[in-house]
């Protein structure tokens, strides 16, 4: 078994031991798209049901969320005892990073069954063929790996855990700075440029559009090339922090 | 590197983990390892040599450099010169296969809080390179071997500090390392938890691995190691077996307290280096003793032989400041010459 599996089994153990901080990860997002659509979805004038449209943005912030988990769990590692048996037991620091980032894909399929169930029950109906459904899954998946590791990177940087969890905010700013939430002809002019041209915008309108089967051409080209960007530079930044911090 | 040099190479890579390595009878060769850290000299060009199989303890108090050292040896960190061979290998070129022979247990125990002692040891054995089985197994021996095996079934978060660096041990051991690196291993430790943690550690050693320990402390590198090093500011100011150091620094001390300022100065002057403590507060000075009335009587007379000087005097445990200052006093003499 490669190391990245035994690291992604061990962080999916903690994940579990520490209750508090998984609820939080799966229920923020469940919490969030209830005030959405009963508190602001009926100032929201998009045309369709409000519900339908919140919940790909939704889906990010799970994403946004279980990736600032791993930004602390990788921030704990690096601050404990731990990481010197790890090296010492000759654990590639990839392995280390990607089973972290691999741990956050399966609580993040978890907190999407989650928000789906919720969002089901609350009047969202999906259109989308099997092979949508399929295909917005994988979008998601990717999307969740880039920001995960992009998080794994920061918990490189930062050196106390209670900064990583900071990356939640940043990251949760992309989300809202975006169509995930509103349409972003309704945002000031100086920031529908920035709102259109951040991965946020184009993962929703792609996973929106296969799972409402909307017509009109998706930016899934935008979407992957963002996701695959993200992750390379946050894979090839993280490795190079790691060796940084370990020198 | 040529044929022969690659056979060699061959020959090491294939070897079961817990055999000797091939070469010196050396687990541990260090020269001239030198490190900064931006521009603070943490080692000034440390030589090490350890022999296969032996207790080798690093005395030296805090900020000497001894986890510097360990880190540098256990393929950690890297030195800003200087060379060392762990098991035979290069810890730069060769760190993967040096990594293969030791382990390392830190000041900080390794472990994962909310993981049971079993799943830890699992968890270890299966990056290891154990199969699930056989991970299953060992972390079950060592839980016994360690007399944790009722405690493996809980969350280490609840265990004492002594079970904790019990466990931190014996997950150190699944991989069944050759050489073996505790960093101040009893720290923080009460009694009773560190006589325990020394039998364990003796045990390891009657098993024939090579252990390295660093310490704060005399008394343990004494009961624990066949060789002792003393580092003071980076540097091995005295090596040598535990009788051998104890014969160059006296195991007690000889206060003299003065009556004057005038009086410890003139016998402060007289002992020039052969003073190992002062207390200017209390007018006193320290020399190094074996502590016989003989001794003493002898001492006092050739300090003070017009009997003004000494108002009153003292026989004390000699502490680790007075081995460092002793040991490092002399380094400063042998430099000197």
């Amino acid at each position: 078994m490669p190391d990245s599996l035994i690291m992604a089994g061990r962080s999916l153990r903690l994940s579990v031991r520490s209750p508090e901080a998984l609820l939080t990860a799966l229920l923020l997002p469940v919490m969030l798209m209830v005030v959405f659509v009963y508190l602001f979805g009926g100032a929201v004038d998009i045309g369709t049901s409000y519900v339908s449209y919140v919940v790909p943005g939704v889906l990010l912030l799970c994403a946004v969320t279980g990736a600032s988990t791993t930004a602390v769990t990788v921030c704990q590692d690096m601050a404990g005892g731990i990481i010197d048996r790890f090296r010492s037991l000759d654990v590639p620091g990839v392995a280390l990073l990607a089973g972290h980032v691999i741990a956050s894909l399966l609580r993040n399929v978890v907190s999407t069954v989650l928000v789906g169930a919720v969002a089901f029950a609350i009047g969202f109906r999906p259109h989308a063929s099997v092979a949508g459904f399929a295909a917005a899954f994988g979008v998601l998946l990717l999307f969740v790996a880039a920001v995960s590791w992009l998080a794994a990177a920061f918990g490189l940087l930062v050196s106390a855990p209670e900064a990583a969890n900071s990356a939640m905010f940043f990251l949760m700013f992309f989300s809202y700075a975006s169509s995930a939430f509103v349409p972003v002809r309704t945002m000031p002019w100086w920031l529908r440029g920035f709102a259109r041209h951040q991965p946020a915008t184009p993962v929703t309108e792609t996973i929106r559009g296969l799972l409402l089967r909307q017509p009109g051409g998706l930016p899934l080209g935008t979407a992957l090339l963002w996701c695959v960007g993200l992750l390379v530079v946050s894979v090839a930044v993280s490795a190079l922090l790691f060796r940084r911090r370990t020198a | 590197m040529n044929e022969n040099q690659q056979a060699v190479h061959e020959i090491a890579r294939v070897a079961a983990v817990n055999e000797p390595p091939v070469g010196t009878g050396l687990a541990i060769e260090a020269s001239g390892l030198v490190k900064s850290y931006r521009d603070v000299r943490v080692l000034g060009g440390v030589d090490l040599r350890v022999p296969d199989g032996s207790v080798f303890a690093l005395l030296g108090p805090n900020g000497a450099g001894k986890t510097t050292i360990v880190r540098i040896l256990s393929t950690l960190t890297r030195a800003d010169a200087g060379l060392a061979r762990v098991a035979g290998f290069d810890v730069v070129r060769d760190r993967h296969e040096v990594r293969r022979r030791i382990s390392l247990t830190g000041q900080f125990a390794a472990l994962d809080e909310v993981q049971t002692g079993a799943e830890n040891l699992r968890m270890m054995g299966r990056l290891a390179r154990l199969p699930r089985a056989a991970a299953c197994q060992r972390a079950a021996g060592l839980l016994e071997q360690f007399d944790l095996t009722a405690a493996g079934r809980r969350r280490v978060g609840t265990y004492s500090g002594g079970m904790r660096r019990r466990l931190d041990l014996a997950a150190s051991l699944v991989g069944r390392p050759s050489v073996i690196f505790l960093d101040e291993p009893s720290t923080g430790l009460d009694p009773q938890s560190r006589q325990g943690l020394w039998q364990v550690i003796e045990g390891l050693a009657a098993s024939g691995v090579t252990i390295f320990l660093t310490t704060q402390y005399l008394e343990e590198a004494d009961r624990l190691a066949d060789r002792i090093a003393v580092l003071a500011a980076g540097r091995v100011v005295a090596e040598g077996t535990a009788a051998e150091l104890k014969r160059r620094v006296a195991a007690r001390r000889l206060d003299l307290t003065c009556p004057t300022q005038a009086a410890l100065d003139q016998v402060s002057r007289y002992l020039g280096e052969r003073v190992v403590y002062r207390d200017p507060l209390r007018l006193t000075a320290g020399v190094a003793t074996d502590g016989s009335a003989a001794q003493v009587r002898a001492l006092l007379d050739e300090i003070d032989p017009d009997r003004c000087l000494i108002a009153a005097f003292a026989v004390r445990d000699a502490t680790l400041d007075d081995v460092f200052l002793t040991l490092t006093g002399q380094a400063k003499e042998t430099a000197h010459a």
